[in-house]
Order: structure tokens, then C-alpha cells, then sequence
């Protein structure tokens, strides 16, 4: 691995993000947008507590889900353009390429959760039992980790629409089974088991750990462990990326 | 340097779904401008892949520079210019140069050099996207140039490029071989042969000819490289 090559991957994908100004507003802005609509179609619910309960993990979710559609279709444009040919014909090892993609998104997702979480609790009055920062962090984990599922699925596809045609089959099983429609502990107990395996379930739990009604509301104990595990299958995930990403192609 | 191969191919089999596109291909590439003529689809960018180490091999071996083709230690030493202009659409000239300056650890003042050496100084500050064909290709030149290749893998590097470029470039082409560079071009247009030290004959994954452009025209006993590839051809078949 060389930081300089991981670091130049790095500056590179954030300098094309910088002059996509349509990427760029659905990786910053859309997630909050979706969570504002949300609190609005929720907004004549009379108990006021529908919110609360969603809320938290819609901040697990979009951050999710934004980042592995855009990582997804990113590399695979690197892969049809011929650049991913070139750089493998370089010195560039495939960490540093998966590296330098996961540190630009880590980075796009810091600022994306900050703005979700700062609209969520300034302005549409989610309340957090724990601290902000470390809501923050889960946010951000759990954007590294559907950039990192976006690069390991990236490697299955050889066009973009396959590689959107990932998103129904990876995200949204783990969005049906994560505790937003129904609590986990309440899950028929295959489908628990499921959802045991799923990562997103996991910064769900940790969201909801964090803030006041959401499910798991009240067991701050367990943040860290599933911040863990969270970190964990993104690690893995890019791992696999790394293992998949051939430098020698048919 | 004398017969010393740069690269060298043996016993080189490459398969591509139930078709065999090389079968046993033995071959040296040394200093100097080569050229490897063939029609499309007769094995130049899969012989060209297996040098640079991106293609999938089924026998035999490559050996670039006294290593295995592809291993780290060869990768730096090589440059490959693919047909797609292999460059950030997105990009302009110069970010692009930035980046692969950057990651083949080359200082970034080279970039105004190989900027000047293709030609497209005024475009440096322009979004790759909106570039030419030919202006995007040279780009992709540029990029390979960055750190004075050992080996420099040119796969069809002048088409559609202006009369006037395509010298430029083939007299560049020669630079770089003077300076000990082993520079190997494919093309599909005949007429560029005769600008090549040494040319390779290329046909269904088989080398029909190798030799200095002169060498190649007598043996077949004609004035042309195209008359020469087609007199192999017909021979061959007879």
C-alpha cells in the first residue's frame, strides 16, 4: 500500500465530485431533503412521537444508501473508461484504489451527516439521547460502509445499469429487516436471524441507541459495539473489493 | 542494449471464451521504434495487454525488463497507452497529468514537459470531455510519457489524429527510442510502417513477418508493406 497513491486517488475522486454539481447535491443534500420530507408527512400524526421513531434510522439509512448507488456507478465508470486499466498498469496496489475511494466518501460523508443530523435536531426537533458527536460517527461509519458494499458489488457489474440493479437486491432487504418498519426483537425469528447478519442493522441500532424514541432507545451502552460491527463489515467489504478487483482481465 | 529484448514473449497463449486468440507466440521487442501491423482483431492489443500484464494468460510466459510482465517492480518502468483515451472525462488535461504524476511519484513540473511534447499546452486548464478525439488520445499520450518509460506499449496511438500530429508524434516516437527507450506501436494503417525500425507482420495471432520495413518488402519481392503483408497472406494460403 502507498498513502501517496491512496491520497492521490483521493484528492482525484473529490476534485470529479467537485465539478459534478449534480452528484454533489444528492451525496449533501438529499438525504436531508428525504428526512425533511419525512417529518412533514409525519406532521399530522397527533401523538408527534411517529418521527422520533423513524427518525433515527433515516439516519442510518440514507447516508447508506446514497453513498453505495453513487460508489457503484463510480468505479465501474473507472472501470469502462480504461483508467482502472491504466492505474493497475501503474504502480497503484488495490487498496490504495479502494483506500482512496472509501477516504474521499468517508470525507463526503462527514459533511453529509453533519448537515442530516444538525437539520434532524436543530431544526425538525429530533431529540438525542447521547451525544451528537458520536451520532455523527455512526453516520459517517455507516456511509463508509455502503461506499464500501458499492465498490465490492462494482466489481460483479460490466455496465452502470447492472450495477444499479444492486441496489434492490443489497440495500433493500437490509432496509426491510433493519427495525424500520417493524423493531428487530419483533421479527419472526428467521427473518431476526437475518437481520442479526445485516450491517445496516446494526448502525440502525446504534441511531437508535443515540436518540430518544427510536428502537433500542435508552441501551447507549451497546453504541460502541455496534459502531463496531458496523466498521467491521465496511473493512471486510472493502477487503473483498481489494480480492475482486483483478489486475489481469480476459 | 545490442539484442538484448527488452520484452520477451514465449510460448505465449492467451484464450478468450472457446476462441484462442494467441496460440505459442514467441517474440523479443527491443530498443528502437517496432511496429506491430496487423488487421483489427488479429491479437496486436491482446499481445500488447500481456506485456503491460493486464491480460489473462493461458501459457507460456512474458518477461519485461528481466521480471515477470505485470509484477510491481516492472509496473513503474512501463508506460501503456490504450485505443479508449484512457483519461478522467471529467477532469481537465492538467488534473489528470497531476494525478498520474502523483501516483507514479514523478515531480509535477514534468507535466508542463509532456504537455508541450504532445501539443495541448493551451488546453491544459480544459475539461478532458470537451476535447477532440485526437486532442483527448493525446492526453491519454501525455499520461504514458510522464515518467520516461523503458517499455512504452502504444496501442493504435495515431488514429484519427491530423497529418501534421501523426508526424510529430512518430518523430517523438523516435526521440524517446534514441534515448533507449523500446517503443512498440500497433496500427491497422499499412502506411505507418515505414516510419518503424523494425516491423512485426501480424495475422490471426501469428507474426507472418519480422524485419526492417526494406527487409520485410524484399523478401517478398515487393515496394509495399501492403503488398508485402498480402503477398504473406496469399503464400501462407497456398
Amino acid at each position: 500500500m502507498s498513502p501517496r497513491i491512496l491520497l492521490a486517488v483521493t484528492v482525484r475522486v473529490l476534485t470529479q465530485l467537485r465539478r459534478d454539481h449534480r452528484t454533489l447535491a444528492m451525496l449533501l443534500v438529499l438525504p436531508t431533503a428525504l428526512i425533511a420530507l419525512l417529518w412533514w408527512v409525519f406532521s399530522g400524526d397527533a401523538t408527534g412521537s411517529a418521527f422520533d421513531r423513524v427518525g433515527p434510522a433515516l439516519l442510518a439509512i440514507f447516508p447508506f444508501t446514497v453513498m453505495f448507488l453513487v460508489t457503484s456507478v463510480t468505479t465501474l465508470r473507472e472501470r469502462s473508461s480504461g483508467t482502472l486499466e491504466r492505474l493497475l498498469s501503474m504502480p497503484t496496489g488495490r487498496l490504495d484504489l479502494l483506500g482512496g475511494y472509501a477516504l474521499a466518501f468517508a470525507l463526503v460523508a462527514m459533511v453529509q451527516s453533519t448537515v442530516a443530523v444538525a437539520v434532524s435536531v436543530g431544526l425538525l426537533g429530533l431529540e438525542v439521547d447521547g451525544s451528537l458527536v458520536l451520532l455523527g460517527l455512526v453516520a459517517v461509519v455507516d456511509g463508509v460502509l455502503g461506499c464500501a458494499l458499492g465498490l465490492f458489488v462494482s466489481a460483479f457489474a460490466t455496465t452502470e445499469f447492472q450495477a444499479v440493479q444492486f441496489m434492490p437486491l443489497v440495500v433493500i432487504p437490509q432496509l426491510l429487516v433493519c427495525g424500520l418498519f417493524v423493531p428487530r426483537d419483533a421479527l419472526p425469528s428467521v427473518l431476526g436471524a437475518i437481520s442479526d447478519l445485516m450491517p445496516l442493522s446494526y448502525a440502525v441500532d446504534a441511531m437508535g441507541a443515540l436518540t430518544a424514541g427510536g428502537p433500542g432507545s435508552g441501551s447507549g451502552g451497546s453504541v460502541g459495539a455496534d459502531l463496531a460491527v458496523v466498521a467491521g463489515f465496511a473493512v471486510a467489504a472493502l477487503a473483498l473489493g481489494a480480492v475482486t478487483l483483478r489486475r489481469r482481465t480476459p | 542494449m545490442s539484442g538484448s529484448g527488452v520484452a520477451r514473449v514465449s510460448g505465449l497463449v492467451v484464450r478468450r471464451g472457446d476462441r484462442t486468440v494467441l496460440d505459442g507466440l514467441d517474440l523479443e521487442v527491443g530498443p528502437g521504434v517496432t511496429g506491430l501491423l496487423g488487421p483489427s482483431g488479429c491479437g496486436k492489443s491482446t499481445l500488447m495487454r500481456a506485456l503491460v500484464g493486464v491480460q489473462r494468460t493461458h501459457g507460456g510466459s512474458v518477461t519485461v525488463l528481466d521480471h515477470p510482465a505485470g509484477s510491481a517492480r516492472v509496473r513503474a518502468r512501463v508506460g501503456y497507452v490504450t485505443q479508449a483515451a484512457s483519461v478522467y472525462d471529467d477532469l481537465t488535461v492538467g488534473e489528470n497529468l497531476r494525478f498520474f504524476a502523483r501516483v507514479l511519484d514523478v515531480p509535477t513540473d514534468r507535466v508542463d514537459r509532456v504537455l508541450a511534447e504532445v501539443d495541448l499546452t493551451d488546453q491544459a486548464g480544459d475539461v478532458v470531455g470537451r476535447l477532440s478525439g485526437g486532442q483527448r488520445s493525446r492526453v491519454s499520450l501525455a499520461v504514458a510519457l510522464l515518467r520516461r518509460p523503458e517499455l512504452l506499449v502504444l496501442d493504435e496511438p495515431t488514429v484519427g489524429l491530423d497529418p501534421v500530429l501523426r508526424e510529430d508524434l512518430w518523430r517523438l516516437f523516435h526521440e524517446l527510442a534514441d534515448d533507449g527507450a523500446a517503443v512498440l506501436v500497433s496500427s491497422h494503417v499499412m502506411d505507418e510502417a515505414e516510419r518503424c525500425d523494425r516491423l512485426l507482420l501480424m495475422r490471426e495471432g501469428a507474426i507472418l513477418a519480422d524485419g526492417t520495413p526494406a527487409a520485410v518488402k524484399e523478401s517478398a519481392g515487393v515496394d509495399t508493406v501492403e503488398a508485402a503483408f498480402l503477398a504473406l497472406v496469399r503464400g501462407e494460403a497456398s
